[in-house]
């Protein structure tokens, strides 16, 4: 976060900073050229979106005449519910909350507990063995161990939501132990102590000390382990054998093998796919761009 | 600490001595003490479910791998002959080459977009907050739904455009084309994941004190020459740190391809993770989880190197 509001503060200290020197650098003059170039470059991200949101407001005959950038003529909003029916929206909607609430709140429990336990006891090799044997699934990318886990899956009975949440939650543990550890190691000790002497036990201490200061940590966490969760296509697809537990990502490939040429229908089971994440993105903004700074930057 | 037990005196004191005052007194502490059994409780979970859920299966996948078995039933042992097999079999060698280029030119291409982004938008301009917003917006998008609005771009919108103007050799898809269809694979994994080391990029550039580069343009420095001499000696540490996450995640492509090639046209853009996933299906278990475990050394031994490189360079925040 101290990362993110930077580039801010410096901002902020400029008009105080130009009017000392007798002549404003031009460094110090908003640029109109360059803002222009990067609204020009920004089209290369708004336009796939306005495609997607264009041709779900179409009719099929006007979806397959290959004007993709045409506005919508009739606007037609019917798409929506076709969508919403072919892909069983509210069902794939459901099992991918699930799936990410799984992956989410394991990772958090898993990871904030074991990190409090390695950071209060690094002296012991035990402890900081632990943290490293954790650290080995950063270099352990899924592929490796699919086949395997699918069968463990199976045979556990865990081959739906449950099992992908499961194993979501896995690989992202490395890397919110890490994080929470590093961030555990630099917080003073001196509140803990203060309570163990008023009689608390260590599961009092975490529950009502440590767990409230991790709190920005859990944010960064959990941002990072939901947008995993629930863009991920590759799991699901692999370890869930029921098509109709299947997440909203995945029920997707539904417009590649039928509805050949609704693309009216698809672009609007895409859009709403597209939509949660968006929605979260545009309300929680500061959230997640610290969350994915942090996580990338201290990895 | 004359009532250290003898096997926690040792490492107590070693650390006591090398560590400032308020942490030594903590780890003093610690170690003089037997540890609280709840700290085991905290921690035997995470170890128990990630021995379970990742470690048992790589390393019961890896034993297969010296097998021939097919998922289900019997099986024997075969020594390396899966592997010598792996080495010689042009589909697999095919996705490696696949594979390790695509990924190469996806981080150079990536990596640049990224830091001239994070430069432009750290610097003076209108509506940063807002441009930010829109650059990042890939970076919340499921990798499959957006292939699968490219596949519609590239396979009709692009073509139409290239009719339109006359440009023969784009008037087909490229998705069919066996040159070409591995640049859209580029293109939206770079889209994709360009937002990620923006955001890194961008956390780097903060870091740099505008004073420095005030001094410089004082002294009649350029702005290619204040970026060569300034900003890009102080970033390499994100420059590399970017590269070695970048890597790692195209060398494990799948959502991408799928959603635009599926590997095609023939097998030209299957990518590794694509071959390994056949041998569920295909009855290649043993085969397959051998050509997993090449991948495994593979991308391990990348990242080592990339990591060796970063060695004492990251700037830390």
């Amino acid at each position: 976060m101290t990362a993110l509001q930077a580039p801010r503060t410096t901002a902020a200290a400029d008009p105080v900073d130009a009017p000392g020197p007798s002549r404003p650098s031009r460094l110090h003059r908003p640029s109109w050229s360059l803002t222009l170039l990067l609204a020009l470059a920004s089209l290369t991200v708004l336009a796939p979106l306005y495609v997607t949101v264009s041709m779900a407001f179409k009719t099929s005959e006007q979806s397959v005449d290959g004007n993709a950038f045409a506005l919508p003529a009739p606007f037609n909003p019917a798409s929506f519910a076709q969508a919403w029916q072919v892909t069983d929206f509210p069902v794939a909607l459901a099992v991918s909350v699930l799936v990410a609430a799984i992956t989410v709140a394991l990772t958090l429990l898993l990871s904030s507990a074991a990190a409090y336990a390695i950071s209060r006891n690094w002296s012991k090799r035990a402890f900081r063995w632990s943290l490293y044997y954790l650290l080995a699934a950063l270099f352990i990318p899924f592929p490796v161990t699919a086949l395997p886990q699918i069968q463990l899956t199976a045979a556990l009975g865990l081959d739906g939501p449950v099992g992908v949440g499961i194993l979501h939650a896995m690989f992202q543990l490395s890397f919110a132990t890490l994080l929470y550890t590093a961030y555990l190691r630099s917080v003073p000790i001196e509140l803990e102590e203060g309570a163990r002497i008023d009689g608390a036990s260590t599961v009092q201490v975490f529950t009502k000390i440590v767990l409230p200061i991790l709190a920005p940590m859990n944010a960064t966490v959990g941002i990072f382990a939901f947008l995993a969760s629930w863009n991920d296509f590759m799991l699901p697809s692999l370890i869930t054998s029921d098509p109709a537990q299947q997440t909203l990502p995945v029920v997707q490939n539904i417009f590649q093998s039928q509805f050949g040429t609704d693309y009216n229908v698809a672009f609007a089971s895409y859009a709403m796919a597209m939509l949660p994440t968006v929605v979260v993105y545009l309300v929680a903004q500061r959230w997640v761009i610290s969350g994915i700074t942090q996580g990338a930057v201290k990895s | 600490m004359t009532s250290q037990l003898p096997l926690a005196a040792a490492p107590g004191v070693a650390d006591a001595q090398r560590t400032p005052l308020a942490a030594s007194d903590q780890r003093r502490r610690a170690g003089s003490r037997r540890v609280d059994l709840a700290y085991y409780v905290f921690l035997v979970p995470a170890l128990a479910a990630f021995t379970l859920f990742v470690v048992a299966p790589a390393v019961v996948g890896i034993f297969y791998s010296f097998t021939d078995y097919a998922g289900f039933g019997t099986w024997s042992f075969l020594g390396l002959s899966n592997y010598q097999a792996l080495l010689a079999d042009p589909e697999v060698r095919g996705s490696y080459a696949f594979t390790l280029g695509f990924a190469v030119v996806t981080v150079v291409l990536a990596q640049v977009v990224a830091l001239a982004l994070a430069i432009a938008l750290t610097s003076r301009i209108r509506f940063a907050t807002g441009l930010r917003t829109i650059f990042v917006l890939p970076l919340v998008l499921s990798g499959i739904v957006v292939a699968y609005v490219f596949s519609y771009l590239f396979s009709n919108t692009l073509p139409a455009a290239a009719a339109a103007v006359g440009f023969a050799p784009l008037e087909q898809s490229i998705l069919g084309n066996p040159d070409l269809a591995w640049l859209s694979i580029v293109v939206v994994s770079a889209w994709q994941t360009i937002p990620g080391a923006m955001l890194v990029y961008t956390a780097g550039l903060s870091a740099v004190p505008a004073d420095v580069y005030e001094a410089s343009s004082i002294d009649g420095a350029s702005t290619w020459r204040q970026f060569r001499s300034i900003t890009l000696p102080l970033i390499a540490g994100f420059v590399l740190i970017n590269t070695v996450l970048g890597v790692k995640g195209y060398l494990g492509a799948y959502d991408v391809i799928v959603g635009l090639t599926n590997g095609g046209p023939g097998t030209e853009t299957r990518s590794v993770a694509m071959t390994i996933f056949s041998g569920f299906t295909g009855g290649d278990f043993a085969y397959q989880m051998g050509n997993a475990t090449v991948f495994f050394v593979v991308t391990v031994l990348i990242s080592v190197v990339q990591l060796l490189l970063t060695r004492g360079r990251a700037i830390r925040l």
